[in-house]
């Protein structure tokens, strides 16, 4: 019997936010659980999630989202989202959002793309947003592979699922 | 539906949201032997369908589902 063609899904991580950067991890490991061939491509501000330094301090903040704080059981009031302009809330916020992500058990950001990399999700390194945001090799986690769009879109091109996140 | 198999391992995911019961039942399939089967617990609502779609895409047979409680009990068979 021939080997069947595994399916491919490609991803495109721009986004440097705690809440933004779980959504690809989310979706690659996923993937990768059910057999997938799959590759992100990190542009942007999505570098912060493969970033040796950054990954560990994504935050997210409260400032125009006006999804935010959720209206859940510990603030049970909607705050006004000026709230947000006060120093510091962006911390709080983003304590607010590991404590639920904690209590969820999800895994954080860097155990998230450890698990990633171990179930062999390639990741791609924007070499253009290397070049104009100051990135350096040695910033980045160890397995990125230095790419610029062509061979990104070369890999997306064979992709059954391609997500622009 | 009557249960005409044995089960070799039992993995608890009970608390664990998505994606993670995938992820982990990802692993523990290789733990087993062809053939053999995987019994998986979970109380993420989610895991109903999701396992059914990780079973079709990995070929691993979901032989059973059964549900208690609101506590999912899932039984695999390892396909390749």
């Amino acid at each position: 019997m021939a080997e069947e063609r595994k399916k491919r899904l490609a991803l495109v991580a721009s986004k440097g936010s705690l809440d933004e950067a779980y959504s690809p991890l989310i979706l690659a490991t996923t993937a990768a659980a059910m057999g997938w061939e799959v590759g992100i491509f990190f542009t942007f501000f999505g570098f912060d999630i493969i970033s040796k330094k950054r990954m560990h301090a994504l935050k997210v903040a409260p400032i125009a989202n006006p999804a935010f704080p959720e209206p859940i059981p510990a603030v049970p009031v909607k705050v006004p989202n000026i709230i947000g302009t006060i120093p510091g809330m962006t911390h709080i916020a983003t304590a607010f959002m590991k404590s639920w992500m904690g209590r969820a058990n999800l895994p954080t950001v860097p155990e998230f793309v450890e698990m990633a990399q171990e179930m062999g999700v390639r990741l791609f390194a924007c070499a253009m947003t290397m070049g104009v945001m100051g990135v350096k090799e040695e910033d980045l986690i160890d397995g990125c592979e230095f790419v610029g769009a062509t061979t990104f879109l070369d890999y997306a091109a064979d992709a059954d699922v391609s997500l622009y996140m | 539906m009557s249960a005409e198999f044995k089960v070799e391992k039992t993995v608890d995911y009970k608390g664990l949201f998505c994606p993670m019961p995938i992820v982990k039942v990802s692993k523990d399939i290789k733990d087993i032997e062809v053939g053999q089967v995987l019994e998986m617990l979970a109380d993420d609502p989610g895991s109903k369908p999701d396992m059914q779609a990780w079973s079709k895409h990995t070929g691993n047979e979901l032989l059973d589902m059964q549900e208690e409680g609101g506590v999912f009990k899932f039984y695999v068979r390892r396909a390749s």
